[in-house]
This record gives structure tokens, sequence and C-alpha cells, in this order.
């Protein structure tokens, strides 16, 4: 473990106390904390080669474009595009979804086609399909999840993989169960019948190795600030010749090739899908976290994730009266549970008091939630700058809580 | 630390949480109204029975976290036999203390929610009940309006 624990030293925001407690986050799953690294780019890039991309012929701006196309070509290379102009840089894995919604879905969906979904899919997976479906009279489906088990009902997957399905958009990770879906099966049972996919990977990236090739998905989105990257920059994979035949995202600077009073030539992919400036700084930051995770090793950061969250739910599973979801093996390091009656947001301020950072409510997955039948549950997520200790103290701090609440 | 938890989730809040008193739908109502959280789901429903002006019943049901159900409960005994004007100021007086811990006498057991204040994320909690307590005091009809708490 000495590697990890030197690790931690390069997150300044980890070594401080929490009402007067050592401050223990396990909320990774809403976001990561960043290291020195990530920091000290961001910054770098603004005292020294701050500038505008791509229009510029001055010196800045030349340096400023390398570094924003370094960053996407960095991306590429992290989830194994086949070149970099399959990288749509956007401000994360929300924006990625509505693009694809908005561009390949306006032009493709017609009344009474079918978007597949699965029920533990996150807001931003399931709104923006909705949207869509009004607008063009496409049907939603979904997969089911089977119970606290937090596993999908693969049964019926080829079943409801029907013809009139267009596109398949599922979750690599579940943000709520821990749950970590055999995407590139899905993709190769989607293929069969022509449909589209669609992977959110916004638990994923950065917690395991990522190859979109093998997966085999037509489209993949991700956020920067999971990954220990900044906030709004995120990317989205798409394959070049779904990119090539979908119309721009938004109107603006920087996507077009040519503009006339009356009508605008488009921009080659992927610049025709980013109009305006970009978050340069973001992609930077997002370029160092890329290299700082590739340095510890994306395999050792899933190996040490499956650990810590396997020993943490195994000692919380002896608690009396507590409720747990997800698998209870090969799960990914977020762990939600009911403890007894006590209510989520009860857990969550008395933990807090111990400096634990836990996260309480519905995590963006209401018909996940109805469907299990809880309004809200509190989660515990981890990173590999969380530890074994860290593990222990939490689970303490939940007897504390029973206790408190005289459960 | 846990001398400001135990501020907030007094021996009162914790029975009033376990044993919530008027908690049940009120029949012969004349007015009720929602109070939801969309943030986490919390969801109340308050039952008001008027006479003259003046509250002769009241009740609520729901789910939600500690704080949240006993701050109905505890605003049942506050506010049952109050003049509806007097419930209005009360729950101005309330929503004050949340915030700055100040009590005032008459809101009676209800002051056992002063420690909110030290709670900012958990103000809302707190209010959600005496929000749908207003709206339902200011919808004229026996219709179900939605309240939203944003928090
Ligand atoms: C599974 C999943 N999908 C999508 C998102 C949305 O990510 P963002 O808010 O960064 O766009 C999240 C973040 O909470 C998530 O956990």
């Amino acid at each position: 473990m000495s590697g990890w624990e030197k690790l931690r030293d390069d997150f300044p925001i980890l070594a401080q106390r929490v009402h007067g407690q050592p401050l223990i986050y396990l909320d990774g799953a809403a976001t990561t904390q960043k290291p020195r690294a990530v920091l000290e780019a961001m910054d770098r890039f603004y005292q020294e080669d701050n500038s505008n991309v791509h229009r510029g012929i001055h010196e800045l701006s030349r340096r400023a474009t390398l570094a924003f196309e370094a960053a996407r070509d960095r991306t590429a290379k992290f989830i194994n595009a086949r070149e970099s102009a399959e990288i749509i840089f956007t401000r994360g894995t929300t924006e990625g979804i509505n693009l694809v919604a908005n561009t390949w879905g306006v032009k493709n969906l017609k009344p009474g086609d079918v978007i597949l979904l699965t029920e533990m899919e996150h807001h931003s997976n399931i709104v923006p399909w909705q949207m869509l479906a009004e607008r063009t009279g496409a049907k939603l489906a979904y997969l089911p999840v089977t119970g606290d088990d937090g596993l999908l009902d693969l049964k019926h997957l080829d079943d409801l993989l029907g013809p009139k399905v267009k596109l398949f958009a599922f979750t690599h990770i579940s943000n709520t169960l821990g749950t970590i879906n055999p995407v590139a099966e899905f993709c190769a049972r989607a293929r069969k019948q022509g449909i589209v996919t669609l992977v959110d990977a916004a638990q994923s990236a950065g917690h395991r190795p990522l190859d979109a090739q093998e997966i085999g998905c037509d489209f993949l989105s991700f956020s920067g600030h999971k990954l220990c990257g900044p906030t709004g920059i995120g990317a989205l994979y798409g394959r070049r010749e779904l990119l090539e035949a979908m119309s721009p995202y938004q109107g603006g600077g920087d996507m077009i090739s040519s503009v006339d009073f009356f009508q605008s030539s488009w921009n080659s992919v992927p610049h025709k899908f980013e109009a305006g400036t970009p978050n340069i700084a973001g992609a930077i930051g997002l370029h160092a976290a890329l290299d700082y995770l590739a340095a510890i090793g994306l395999d050792q950061i899933a190996k040490h994730d499956a650990e810590l969250a396997g020993y943490a739910f195994e000692k919380m599973s002896r608690l009396p009266g507590i409720r747990l979801f997800g698998p209870k093996g090969g799960r990914a390091g977020v762990i939600s549970f009911m403890l007894g009656n006590i209510h989520a947001h009860d857990v969550v301020t008395v933990a807090d008091q111990y400096g634990l950072a836990l996260r309480g409510g519905h995590h963006c997955n209401q018909p996940l939630m109805r469907k299990l039948g809880v309004e809200s549950t509190a989660r515990a997520s981890f990173y590999f700058y969380n530890n074994m200790e860290e593990a222990d103290r939490l689970v303490e701090v939940l007897k504390e809580i029973q206790r408190f609440f005289g459960e | 630390m846990l001398a400001e938890l135990n501020e907030l989730y007094q021996q009162a809040i914790l029975r009033h949480s376990r044993h919530p008193q008027n908690f049940r739908a009120l029949p012969e109502a004349d007015r009720t109204a929602v109070g939801n959280n969309p943030l986490c789901g919390d969801h109340y429903t308050v039952f008001l029975k008027l006479a003259d002006e003046q509250i002769v019943d009241l009740s609520f049901t729901g789910a939600g976290c500690a704080v949240s159900k006993a701050a109905g409960s505890l605003m049942t005994e506050t506010l049952k036999g109050k003049t509806v004007s007097e419930a209005r100021n009360l729950a101005d007086n309330y929503n004050a203390m949340l915030r700055t811990g100040e009590v005032d006498e008459q809101l009676g057991e209800s002051q056992s929610l002063a420690g909110v204040h030290h709670f900012p994320t958990r103000i809302k909690c707190a209010l959600l009940p005496w929000e749908a307590m207003r709206a339902a005091l200011n919808s004229s009809t026996k219709e179900v309006s939605t309240q939203e708490v944003a928090g």
C-alpha cells in the first residue's frame, strides 16, 4: 500500500480537517479530487501560454492551439480511438449525450422507432432521450434491473433488441449500484441488429482501462472531473463514419469553413461540433490528468478500487439492519446503502461531523430508486487515494450513527 | 462536533421523528397542500381544518428524514388552535429561527429545531412541512397544489 499512500500527497485538499476531524473523502463518484500536476498544468497555461486557439497567427496562439490539440491526441489515446478527429471536446458526459441526441438522433429517428436504455441510467442518459422522443415520435424502452443485486436482466436483451430499436444507450458502471456492465457484449449484440450504441463512461473512465474499439461502441461519453481532471471539460468519442454524416450541434465560430450572409459550410470533423471558444485550460488539465492516471496504471487503479470496495462491502454487510445495493462481487468502488430506517440525509449529516464526505439522495437515479422501493440511499465511493483505514473508519462511524439514532 | 449534532438531533426531534404526532390524513380538511423536495425526494401533505380563521385541527402524511418529519410533527402541535394570521407570523419566525438560531417562545416545542441553523444544508428539510402548511393556507379551495422548496 505504500505506493498508494504516497499518491495521497499529490492531493493537497486531502490534508485537511473538517469539523475538527481528518477529512475522509468518499464522494469521488460525484467528482474526484485533483492532483497537483493537474492544477499546475492549468496554472502554467494561464501564466505562460494563455491565448485563443485555431485562428491566431501569433506565438501564444500557436502554443495554445498545439496544447489544445495535444490534449485531443492524448484523449484519443486514452480510449484508443482510431484517430484524434473522433474526439469531440464537451463540457462533460451530459453534453456529449445531448450532442448525440440533438444531431444523430434528430436526423435518424422516426415515429415508432425505439431507443433502448437500461433501468440503471443516470438522469443524463434518460432525459435527453425523452426530449428526443418527444421531438421525433420515437419511444423509449428499458432493459430491467433484477433487484437489489443491481444486475441487468440479460435474458431479455435479445428480445428487447428488436427491429424497431435504432439506438441502445447504457452505462458502463452504475453510479448508484457499482455494477460493471458487460458493455462489449451489449455492443456486439446490438451491432448484429444494426443498432447504434452509446456508452455512458462517466463512472468507468479513469477507473479502469477503456478501449472504445475493443468495446465496439459507436459513441462513448465521459467527464474530466470524475477522473482527476477539472470541471467543465469532457469528451465524446464517435466513429468517424457517423460523425461525418451528422449535422453540427451548435452554430458559431470555429465550426464553419466559410460563412456567407445566407448560408455556411461546415468545418471538418471534429471541429464542426465545437462552436465557440472551447475550454482550453480545461483540455490542458484533462491532458495532465490522463498522464497522471497512466503513470499509476489504469489496471492498477481498477484492482485497487475493486479490493477496497470488496473489503468495505464485506465489512458493511456485517452491520445489523443494513441494506446494501449492487452486486456482491465484481463491483466498482461505489457502494449505496440504507442504514435500517435512518434516512440517508441523517446518515450523511452525522457522518459529515466525523469528517466523512458521503452523499445521500437519489443520485440522479430516481426511476431506479422507485424500482428498488426507496426514496434515497446513502453512498460511499472510493478512488485510488482512499485506503483500508478509511474504509474501517467508515464502518466505525456507521456504527456510531446506528447508536446515535438508537437503531 | 458532537455538541452540535446533539443540538440538531435533540431528544424531542428524535422522539417526534420516530413517533410523529398527528401523522394521518384529515378527511374533513378544508385545505391541503403538498410539499416536495425534488433534490432528495422528501414529500409531505399537510391537512388543515379551519373555522372562523382559526386552525381547529391539522395533520400531515408523507416521508422524509428525521429533521423534516419531526418538524412536521412539532408544527402540528405548535399551530393547533392558532389563527391564520398567527400561523403566518409563526411561520416567518420559524424561518428566521432556522437561519439565525434566535427563538420565538410562541413556537413552543418547535423551538427545538433551532439547532438546524448550524447545518445550513438541512434548513430546507426543517422548512418543508411549514412551506406545505403555508401553501395550504394560501389555497382557497380544497385542491392540492404543489409547493416546491428549492434547495
Ligand atoms: C453514470 C453517470 N452518467 C452521467 C453523469 C453525468 O456527468 P456530468 O454531470 O459530468 O455530465 C454522471 C455523473 O454524476 C454519472 O455518474
